[in-house]
């Protein structure tokens, strides 16, 4: 509540600051859908190879890590997007 | 300078980092102890050569990690002719893992590479070796053709794929990485904040009092995965430099 009268007060004092922030926002939503849907896929299916061959864990969950991080770099840069806009 | 992290900065300070004497400021006190915390673990917890059973916390330490970073990061990546990095992989591993932890040590509470600087310097050293590796061992022109043309790939989209490459491994991989540190350091560190100053907002108002116990509950979850994501980061540089080290010696055919 403390959080949404301050905003209400400051969108009442300049619109385009209440502006920026719904756009930084949107900015990181849309940058985290398709990292979301790939880290999904990377994980379970390194969890699926996991589970039918267990003693190639070690190498899959490294393999894993690395799936994680080249997918996980998109959401960043739309995180330090968000960032960087500024009205 | 405020070295006791009780104080909420801008979120302009995430570019700007603050002046004290001399430049000097919380996240470079941050780095000087990360820097000693791990010259002293490996220089003290080296020191017993005679020794076969490791004893006490710095040489179990130092052991451990050294024999971690081979072979989970090196053996899985490179091969056993990558085992001339072992020195620069795992000092870097245990420098960012230390500056990271610092994240979650009360009194601290601040991990030093949440700000952009020096993951770009550790970026930008990974990108020199791993292009330095590529044109001694194979030969700039031959380095040139492996980065750029994929095998397998049909004539018709070689051009895209060409200019793909190129920015992808020139351009998008020293940056990604130095991304990657920094947005998760700054990603976690702004959780724990904004859970703390609800925690506090929520214990100041009376009628709110009653949800107050589910932030904070959130908060001290939140400090568990941290410690997980400090780890993790550290892990993740220093395996992608080595998968980038690997990846220059030993191109696909």
């Amino acid at each position: 509540m403390v959080m949404l009268h301050l905003l209400l007060a400051a969108a009442a004092a300049d619109p385009t600051k209440g502006l920026t922030a719904i756009g930084r926002g949107i900015v990181y939503g849309g940058a985290a859908i398709g990292p979301g849907i790939g880290i999904g896929l990377v994980v379970g299916n390194a969890i699926t190879a996991m589970a039918r061959q267990p003693e190639s864990a070690g190498t899959v969950r490294t393999t894993m890590f690395l799936g994680i991080a080249f997918t996980e770099a998109l959401a960043l840069f739309g995180f330090v997007l968000a960032f960087i806009i500024s009205g | 300078m405020s070295l006791l992290g009780v104080d909420v900065p801008p979120v302009s300070h995430v570019t700007n980092w603050g002046t004290g004497p001399l430049g000097f400021n919380k996240t470079a006190a941050i780095y000087i102890f990360a820097a000693l915390a791990t010259m002293v673990l490996f220089y003290f917890g080296t020191r017993r050569k005679d020794a076969l059973v490791p004893a006490g916390i710095l040489q179990n330490t130092a052991e451990s990690g050294v024999g971690f970073v081979r072979n989970q990061v090196i053996m899985q990546t490179i091969g056993t002719d990558g085992l001339g990095y072992l020195p620069y992989l795992t000092a870097l591993f245990f420098f960012i893992f230390f500056s990271n932890i610092t994240e979650i040590i009360p009194g601290v509470q601040f991990p030093a590479n949440a700000r952009f600087g020096v993951p770009l310097v550790f970026a930008l050293a990974t990108w020199v070796i791993y292009n330095v590796v590529g044109v001694v061992k194979q030969g700039p022109l031959h380095y040139l053709k492996n980065s750029v043309i994929p095998p397998g790939v049909p004539k018709a989209i070689l051009p895209l794929v060409m200019i793909i490459e190129l920015v992808s491994t020139f351009v998008v991989r020293p940056f990604s990485l130095a991304v990657r540190l920094f947005a998760n350091m700054l990603a976690g560190h702004l959780i724990l904040v904004t859970f703390a100053v609800l925690s506090a907002a929520l214990w100041a108002a009376k009628p709110t009092i009653v949800i107050m116990p589910f932030s904070f509950a959130l908060l001290v979850a939140m400090t568990g995965f941290e410690i997980l994501v400090s780890f993790l980061q550290a892990f993740i540089f220093t395996i992608l430099t080595a998968v980038y080290i690997g990846s220059s010696m030993h191109p696909d055919h």
